[in-house]
């Protein structure tokens, strides 16, 4: 047909689906419109101001029923971050732990790393959140009946986890401290780095650093007015039954149910990335490295990790990110976390649906591609050239 | 003649099975050595004994006076002196070629950067690939991966040069100009074990060439006595079927 | 005899070692066995911290010393191999094996030799292991949820019927295998559709009708993932062709659909589906609550199967798509006879991953209300007159679960090693 040319083909398919979801957003509009309208609901952010009168039972700042909405939103998302934070960090080192030893030629340790990974992966991630929270947990005793941990100053308790709680003199001086030794690490390295390309020597870097990192700080304690002492949790009777702890630092048992089972259940996953990076190096390269007279150090710094961790990078880091969007799962054992405050409390309270979850689905979503578009930076920088 | 490398009643065994058979090899400075056999004949495994990527159960081997057992210290200062170049190349394929080459004497020699590079750019002219110095292995072709690899390996600067298959995993077209590297490292007198299949090769460079089947050195003669005259029937069986 | 070097075991006086070594590795796991099935402490006489390490040193010591290179016994060298290759390997070595006497007794005690199955109520259960009558009393709830109890043969009709249909493949004859793609992906769906608002929902036929927020436990997980699997199917297909078209339009549509679904989190979506979507919808449309939630779970999982199908096509070497276009092919021809049938085979392990993903997330339902196995656990174990069974449920629970997710995972892998073999 003559006038079904191609820049003709082209257009129509895409004003055909542009149309469509016009359509369906305008629907969608339309309808939120008229209900709001019929119910008497209005639109609008500025209830973020208003006063929330909800309490939050775990919080990293200050909060109570007197801030605002906006203010909620605040501890949610700190409190989301910080098991996602917590399960990252725990996440990573059983996992990298477990790839390497499904690659162990010790029969027995290969099995256990496989069962491990085969065990925690295959059941549900909530599931697992509940058994931890109203099964194990559960079975820890009362706080009464708590025998002391780690060198007799923290309690594992039905009620949390108990320790003692740092307190500073001049922590300020201490933080100079710690930033001075990084500066100072960061100069020694570009030193060295300049020094062998100059003359070829190499200075114990690694060592230095180390040595900088204990150093400087421990200074600040003999000689910069800075010191540390504890505040041990001690026993306080309520009430004939209740029995709580009182100073130091209460680790809600929410808190550890959710870091625990979102950390066993990504290591699986991180394990798996960890195991596909070592094992995609071809075993001509740690020889070919070997031949050419590096030491088995220089061979797992110079040839084997750079080109691992280009295969490990991309995929632990989605994993990274299923970890902060599993968090939400908080909801389930009354962490407050942002979903549970936010799009679970305050929802409630305000009635202000499409205001609040598009506010949280937003939040997630940037989190989500801030780190999508970091890790595609990084994915074109460091992406070894091919034809 | 004192030999450079002197093999004396090696035996080495893979679990059950046993992969090299009471081999005894002396080799001099500057002699040039062509492995030849067929495949599973373990002559790959021997040289790679030589500079201890595999290991020997009994028997001797004595490379440039050190001899190589499990408690030789500093085996890497070895194998800075030996040099090898494999069948399947193993460039670095996240370090240019440039980089392939300088990382050994940056990081084992400690050389300074520049001296390192420039010696780097010198053999790399050597093989021909001066302009490809800084492009990534992924970029070249098989014969000009394998030429830098052998450039690598020369940046060393190693007494002995081991090649195992070197052209074996190449297109025809690529074979020659790796070959013709390798007549050229031949001609500067450097110490050449090679095991190939590449007889034109043989016949040209190699002073002696040696024949292996099942784990032992069947047939040891010098280039031409060997494909004149060859006198085991194994030998003669194998060179009619690759002649 | 020649010297004996305790530290250099080789082959010259092996037997001494061997017999040497077997003998402290057997004391030290006896001493382990001993103390965790009998209670038995026979090094008490020792501190306590030095009793509890000993049976490691002579363990590893016993080791150390039949660890013989190349003894020429098979056994013995495949063992040190595999277990016993260096100090530390044995060390690892033992504390697994002690670990796993250790805590053998405590489990099989709890599962199996003081737990309960008989009787009616909880006083049945009397023992200090686990309280199975509570499962058996309960396992109706957890399979059908608060289905009538009565009317529970109908679900199982409709399973029996479906599963069974499921594998006509086997039956059909050569003349009607190629309908076979048609069947799955048309009519299979249709007709678990028919049977699941027919004969489940029921309301007509004289069939009493439930409504779906009485369907609940395992028979709920089963249809949840099942219309979602059929749905979201097809919808990442069409998106991952979309992502990869060559018109802005419908590419941009379909990235910035893709990256929405999979940049929140599965709760919030389940959240959006049950306070927003009737904000979305006039007034006086009713949509039932698990339409809602398979809609929103086939949308979600969607994304995931459209970014898995896009690795298989951007998988595909270049010249397929070459070689389709030279024949004259357009591009709905390319992609359903060239494409497609390539790439899917690519992405099976990823396609298996995200079903089981699918899987696994059905839990999160009872944010919506609707009980599936999980959901109906923490309903029972609230129960006043079952209090504290709690571990028995989960436990439950997780060994059904990991059941049918290792069966899928091990299936996948049968499969992509099958079509590896057909290249």
């Amino acid at each position: 047909m003559v006038f079904m040319n191609n820049k003709v083909k082209k257009t129509i398919p895409q004003l055909i689906t542009l149309a469509v979801v016009v359509l369906i957003f305008g629907f969608f509009t339309f309808n939120a419109q008229t209900n709001m309208e019929n119910r008497g609901i209005e639109f609008g952010y500025g209830f973020l101001s208003q006063e929330s009168s909800f309490d939050v039972q775990f919080s990293l700042i200050d909060y109570d029923g007197s801030y605002s909405y906006g203010r909620a939103y605040l501890v949610g998302l700190l409190n989301t971050l910080l098991v996602a934070f917590l399960g990252i960090l725990i996440a990573t080192v059983i996992g990298v732990v477990i790839g390497i030893a499904r690659l162990s030629p010790n029969y027995l340790i290969e099995k256990t790393a496989a069962f491990y990974v085969e065990f925690f992966r295959n059941i549900p991630l909530l599931l697992q959140i509940f058994f931890w929270y109203f099964a194990a947990l559960r079975a820890l005793p009362l706080p009464q009946d708590a025998d002391p941990i780690f060198f007799g100053v923290s309690y594992l308790t039905i009620k949390g986890l108990f320790i003692p709680r740092f307190i500073w003199e001049n922590f300020d001086i201490f933080s100079y401290s710690v930033i001075a030794a990084v500066v100072s690490i960061l100069v020694i390295r570009n030193y060295a780095k300049k020094l062998q390309e100059n003359e070829g020597k190499q200075l114990p870097t690694f060592s230095i650093s180390i040595g900088l990192l204990i150093i400087l700080p421990f200074l600040t304690f003999l000689i910069g007015g800075v010191s540390l002492s504890f505040e041990i949790p001690v026993i306080k009777q309520l009430s004939v039954t209740s029995f709580v702890y009182e100073g130091g630092l209460g680790i809600p048992p929410e808190l550890i149910a959710l870091t625990l089972a979102l950390a066993l259940y990504t290591a699986t996953f991180i394990a798996e990335c960890v195991r596909a990076g070592i094992q995609g190096i071809s075993k001509g390269q740690k020889e070919a490295a070997a031949s050419i007279g590096l030491n088995p150090n220089q061979i797992l710094k110079l040839v084997i990790m750079p080109q691992a961790l280009r295969i490990i990078i991309p995929p632990t880091t989605n994993q990274y990110l299923n970890l902060t969007k599993n968090s939400s799962l908080a909801a389930a054992i009354a962490y407050p976390d942002l979903v549970l405050v936010f799009a679970g409390t305050a929802l409630m309270q305000t009635g202000r649906a499409i205001e609040i979850v598009s506010i949280t689905m937003f939040t997630y979503l940037s989190i989500s591609l801030s780190i999508s578009v970091l890790m595609n930076w990084y994915n074109k920088k460091i992406a070894i050239k091919e034809k | 003649m004192s030999s450079i490398i002197k093999i004396q009643g090696v035996n080495k065994w893979f679990g059950d099975f046993q992969v090299l058979k009471d081999i005894n090899l002396e080799v001099a400075p500057k002699q040039k050595i062509v492995v030849c056999g067929p495949s599973g004949s373990g002559k790959s495994t021997l040289i790679r004994c030589i500079n201890r990527l595999e290991e020997h159960q009994k028997g001797t081997i004595v490379v440039d006076g050190v001899e190589l057992s499990e408690n030789t210290k500093n085996i890497e200062q070895i194998r800075a002196e030996v040099g090898m170049v494999f069948q399947q190349f193993n460039l670095f394929p996240h370090l240019s070629i440039l980089d392939n080459c300088t990382l050994a004497p940056i990081w084992v020699k400690k050389m300074p950067k520049k001296q390192a590079e420039e010696l780097a750019m010198k053999q790399l002219q050597q093989v021909k690939i001066s302009d490809q110095a800084l492009k990534f292995p992924g970029q070249l072709s098989g014969g000009q991966q394998q030429r830098a690899a052998l450039a690598r390996a020369l940046c060393m600067q190693p007494k002995i040069m081991l090649f195992d298959e070197p052209t074996s995993a190449l297109d025809p077209e690529m074979i020659k100009e790796v070959l013709d590297a390798m007549v050229n490292l031949a001609k500067q007198g450097m110490t050449m074990i090679v095991v190939t299949h590449e007889m034109g090769f043989a016949k040209e460079v190699a002073d002696e060439v040696i024949f292996m089947d099942e784990g032992m050195i069947v047939e040891k003669a010098e280039t031409k006595e060997f494909f004149a005259n060859p006198k085991s029937d194994r030998t003669k069986l194998f060179l009619s079927q690759i002649l | 005899m020649n010297k004996l070097n305790f530290l250099k075991p080789d082959k010259e006086n092996m037997k001494i070692y061997l017999y040497t070594g077997s003998f402290l590795f057997l004391i030290s796991t006896m001493d382990v066995f001993l103390n965790s099935f009998f209670k038995l402490n026979i090094t008490s006489f020792l501190p306590n911290f030095l009793s509890l390490l000993l049976p490691l040193i002579l363990g590893s010591f016993g080791l150390h010393l039949i660890r013989i290179e190349f003894s020429g016994i098979k056994y013995l060298d495949l063992a040190n191999k595999k277990i016993n290759s260096s100090n530390f390997n044995a060390v690892l070595t033992l504390l697994i094996i002690f670990v796993i006497i250790k805590a053998a007794p405590a489990t099989m005690s709890w599962f199996i030799f003081d737990a309960n199955i008989a009787g009616d109520s909880k006083e049945a259960c009397t023992g200090t292991g686990a309280c199975w009558t509570y499962i058996k009393i309960w396992l109706r709830r957890f399979l059908y949820g608060m289905y009538p109890n009565d009317q529970q043969w109908r679900i199982n009709i409709s399973f029996i019927i479906l599963v069974f249909l499921a594998f006509a493949g086997y039956f059909t004859t050569e003349r009607l295998k190629k309908y076979l793609t048609l069947y799955y992906v048309i009519i299979y769906p249709i007709i678990a559709y028919i049977l699941i608002y027919y004969l489940i929902s029921g309301g007509s036929f004289n069939l009493e009708w439930v409504e779906t927020g009485a369907w609940g436990g395992l028979s709920l997980t089963f249809i949840v993932s099942f219309f979602c699997l059929i749905f979201c199917f097809p919808l990442g297909m069409i998106l991952a062709l979309g992502r990869r078209s060559s018109l802005p339009t419908i590419k941009y549509i379909s990235i910035s659909f893709i990256e929405f679904w999979r940049g929140v989190p599965l709760i919030t979506v389940l959240f959006m589906s049950s306070a927003m979507f009737p904000m979305f919808l006039p007034e006086d449309f009713f949509m039932d609550k698990l339409v809602r939630v398979i809609i929103a779970i086939s949308l979600f999982e969607a994304a995931y199967v459209a970014e898995v199908i896009r690795g298989g096509l951007q998988a595909l070497p270049r010249g397929q798509y070459d070689a389709a276009k030279s024949l004259g092919m357009g591009y709905w021809k390319m992609h359903i006879f060239v494409i497609l049938p390539q790439a899917l085979k690519l992405v099976i392990p990823g396609i298996a991953n995200t079903f089981l993903a699918l899987v696994k997330d059905t839990p999160l339902i009872f944010v919506v209300g609707l009980l599936e196995i999980v959901g109906m656990l923490n309903l029972a174990k609230t129960n006043p007159k079952w209090l504290g069974f709690a571990m028995e449920g989960y436990v439950f629970a997780a060994i059904t679960f990991w059941i049918i997710c290792y069966a899928m995972s091990r299936y996948s892998q049968n499969l992509e090693l099958k079509f590896k073999t057909e290249r």
